[in-house]
Formats: C-alpha cells, structure tokens, sequence
C-alpha cells in the first residue's frame, strides 16, 4: 500500500503506531514528528528510577534512531506542528513548510495542568511530563537536599505521589496536600486510599488531606519559598511539584474541526470524525456503546490505541475494548490495577494491604470489574484473565484465602496482537 | 561493560557492548536491537522484554525476583526454563559473552 502517513507525536502511541503500520504491510513513506529535543523515551521511569539518580538519560531510550531507520521511519525531532490542513491534507510544521499527508496519526499527548495562582510559574513551581521537566525537578532536589529545604508536592495523584517517594529516598522531607479527604480517589476505593495513606506516613511524608492551596510565596528573585494553605499554615519549601492531572492535546484536532470533548473522540478503532485520521493514546477520549466518553492515561492504552490506529489506516480496523491496566510503583510496592472501578458496589480484600502481596476485588452486583493488587502481579494477571474472560469469582471464594482463584480462569485464547 | 550477544527472531545474531549497571533490556534498545518490545520501559510489568538465556550460563545470574516470576508466567511466546526478563537483568563484567536468544513474538 503506497501513500504517505504522518504521525504527530513521538511517544508511545506514536512510535506503537508508526512500527505497527511497517509490520501491517504499509510501504509507502512514514514520518515520525516528535516536539521535543530527544527522540522516543520511556516516560514511565522518569518520576522513578531516573528521578532517583538510578539511571541515565541513554537508559530511557525507547528505541534507537537506527532501528526506526532500519524501518525506514523519518523520525523528525524538536518539530512542532502549527496546523491541520485537512482540506489540502497537509500539516503545517513551525517553520511554515508544509507536510503531505494521505493518512494522519494524531499522537499528541498531554499537559499538565496548572495551578491558577499568581506564582504558579516560578522557576521552582514544575510539573512533571518530560525529560525535560524531570531534569528541572532533579535539579531542585539537588538543591533542597543542599539547603534542607522541603519538597511540597501539590496533588496525591500517581505522578505527585511517585515523586515524593522518589523525594523521600533521597532523604527530602515532603510535604504533599490534597484537596480530597483521600488519596487517588478518582482511581483507588478507600481501602487501599487509606493503606496508600499509611505507606506515605510511614515513609516520612507529611500528608494533608483535604488540604487548598491558596498562595505560593515569592521571593524578591520570583523564587517559590513557601505556599500557603487555605487554613492558614504557612509551608516552606525549596521546591513545589505539581500534580493535578493532564489535560489532552486535542488543540491541532479542535482548530481542524475534528469532534474533540476534553480529547480527540475516537471510536474503539481509533478513529476520528475524518476518516483519514485517527488518534492514539493521551490525547484521545474514546466513544464507548453507551455514548458516553473514557479518557484513559496509561502506557497500555497509547500502545493497544497505536496498534489500533495503524490497523484502521490499514483498512483493517482493531477493535480494543480488552481490561484497561495501570501500574505505579512507589517505595517496594509495585500498585496493578486492571480494569476500571468506576460503578462498583462491593470492593473485597484479599491478603493484605499493610504487608503485601495483598488485593481489592471490585465488584458490582455479582460482576467482577477490576482488581487493584498490591506487590502481586501473579494475581494482576490472573485479574487480566478473569476480566478479559468475563469470569467472576465470588466475593467468598476472593476473601477466602485457601481458595485458588486461578482455577477459575479456563485456558484462554491470546488475543492476537 | 560486558559483550552480550542478541540473537534476533529473524537469526542475525548483534553483540552489543552493554554498560555495567544497565539491564540488557536497554543494552539491546539502545542498539537497535531488534525482538524486545519493553512496554513498560524496564519497570517488570508488562513482560515484553522476554528473552532465553543460554543454559549454560543460566546459573551465573542473579535469580529472578517474585515479581518477574509473576510476570514470567505471561510472556506470549512459549515459557522456558531459560526464560528471563531482559529489564531485570543488570550487566556486569562477569556477564561477558552472554548470548540472549529473543523469542518471535513479545505480545
């Protein structure tokens, strides 16, 4: 199949989408537009083990530019993309030139979002998405850790949370305030909030909940010295990180009148509303049967989107609705969640959660719809099984710990990839 | 530094010098080495850096850990006795000349 596919985004859906495109048997030319300096890097370690001084910037490779060459991939670096031109089918690059198109992969990502404060873009006021940032808030450890400064972190969301354990090893006093009376709690029911709660206390960390921030606190060099909560308390601190969520990068799709609600609508094929477009990973809020919209952030769904991306550019379209996964590892405990939670009436624990391997079975009604498991991934994967499957344990036979839940789980077909 | 030996699906065999303290994950990634996926980017939870280690050799690693023994039992290729996770194998001089075979399929 000839033509010419551009591929905007350089992360995992971008790069899952352009190798999957070579193997579905596509000829024709494949460009790889990425924003930033680097070519394609895992994410995922950056609020960990490269936060921590454990690894080097080479280690985050996700792949060699000789392997995408060798796939006759033009991977094009430090390129922003201005606008769509769907009408001319081209994209319009920063420095004015235009790029053809005969298929468009939009890959875009997101942002984090910010705080709505005066101050909120101090030098020291960072959020963490790149390397980039991950390199600036490394800095700052460096330089709390000189000054005995604490680190607050503003969110108790994964990323807020992995960096201040990462902060903690270090031997950084944290501070991290929350705005809801519990942790994660768009993502964890309230057991493993509490135990999650628990672990963060019991390695050090000062945790507020239902903590407002109300002011950050300059300094005469416009340096964040302090933040102040909405109670009153007054928290110095030699570094603010940042996590409050993402929001998508649909703008290119909005300007180009693609349907866009808080994400690039896609369909569970990773279609758009034009057919010569699809959208992958971050940047995509996906159309479910019931109308209703699912964004989801994870590496699992750039890479299973990117497949499905390519395949329906191919002409081959990939339905992925299989269980969503999740994973974030923070101290010695390795967090799995499979499958979503929203809905569930019943939420039953297995081992336990103060001292590992322990889970949360979240049910609704007699139906099993995720699994949160804790240093288990036996039981994380046995989980992704059950729910690809549709098969529901009872809560009897989960809270029962002689019970062996993986006799449950009939040989089940792979799906292929 | 240690020499490792990748032998690809497609047969071509690429010595790779990996330095110390890196997994041979990254050794091959970063060399262009083509059979590993790596999802997750070396953090033991999506079992697509499988790999089989050559047998003689199986006893010089450090065993494998709970957790890649739970994700082990998910590789998509067949599992060995010889099956590892190439993230969670850190390279040392000792490993000098250790030859992967990577499997045809990692999902």
């Amino acid at each position: 199949m000839p033509g010419a596919i551009v591929i905007v985004g350089a992360g995992q859906a971008g790069v899952q989408a352009a190798e999957a495109l070579r193997s579905g048997g596509f000829e024709g030319s494949i460009t790889l537009l990425g924003d930033e300096p680097h070519g394609p890097y895992h994410r995922p370690p950056l609020s960990k083990a490269w936060l921590a001084g454990e690894m080097d910037a080479a280690q985050l490779v996700m792949r060699a530019p000789e392997m995408l060459a060798k796939k006759d991939i033009t991977l094009r670096t430090g390129v922003g993309v201005q606008a769509l031109d769907r009408a001319a089918r081209t994209v319009r690059l920063a420095d004015g030139s235009a790029l053809p198109y005969t298929g468009l992969v939009l890959a875009t990502g997101a942002t984090p979002r910010r705080l709505a404060l005066p101050g909120a873009d101090a030098p020291n006021v960072l959020a963490l998405r790149t390397q980039a940032d991950a390199q600036a808030i490394a800095g700052q450890f460096a330089c709390c850790a000189q000054a005995a400064l604490p680190v607050v972190v503003v969110g108790g969301g994964f990323i807020g949370l992995e960096v201040a354990a990462t902060a903690r090893k270090k031997g950084l006093a944290v501070t991290v305030l929350e705005a809801q009376p519990r942790l994660l709690s768009r993502v964890l029911d309230t057991l493993l909030s509490q135990a999650w709660a628990e672990l963060h206390r019991g390695r050090g960390v000062d945790l507020r909940l239902s903590a407002q921030l109300q002011a950050i606190e300059l300094d005469a060099q416009g340096l964040a010295v302090a933040v102040h909560t909405a109670d009153g308390q007054r928290l110095p601190c030699g570094l603010v990180v940042v996590g409050i969520g993402v929001e998508p990068n649909d703008a290119l799709a909005r300007a180009a009148g693609l349907d866009c609600d808080r994400g690039v609508i896609v369909d569970d094929c990773a279609r758009t509303s034009d057919p010569l477009i699809v959208a992958a990973g971050d940047c995509t809020a996906r159309r479910l049967v019931d109308g209703s919209l699912l964004r989801l952030e994870s590496v699992n769904n750039a890479t299973e989107q990117g497949k499905s991306a390519a395949s329906a550019l191919l002409g081959q379209p990939r339905p992925w609705t299989g269980t969503p996964w999740f994973w974030s590892d923070q101290y010695d405990r390795k967090l799995q969640m499979a499958g979503l939670a929203a809905g569930a009436d019943q939420h039953v624990l297995r081992g336990s959660l103060a001292t590992p391997p322990g889970s949360v079975w979240h049910f609704k009604g007699d139906r099993l719809l995720a699994v949160d498991t804790v240093n288990s991934p036996r039981e994380h994967l046995l989980a992704r099984k059950l729910l690809d499957a549709g098969i529901s344990p009872t809560p009897a036979q989960v809270q029962d710990p002689g019970f062996d839940l993986a006799s449950l789980a009939a040989p089940v077909a792979r799906p292929a990839a | 530094m240690a020499a490792i030996t990748y032998v690809q699906p497609d047969g071509q065999a690429v010595t790779v010098a990996v330095t110390d303290g890196w997994s041979l994950m990254q050794g091959a990634m970063t060399a262009g080495v083509e059979g590993i996926t790596a999802e997750c980017g070396g953090s033991c939870a999506c079992a697509t850096c499988h790999c089989y280690v050559d047998e003689a050799r199986l006893a010089e690693l450090p065993p494998p850990s709970d957790n890649e023994l739970g994700m082990l039992e998910n590789v998509a290729a067949e599992r060995r006795a010889n099956s590892r996770l190439s993230c969670q194998i850190k390279a040392t001089a000792a490993l000098e000349g250790l030859v992967l075979t990577l499997p045809d399929r990692q999902e």
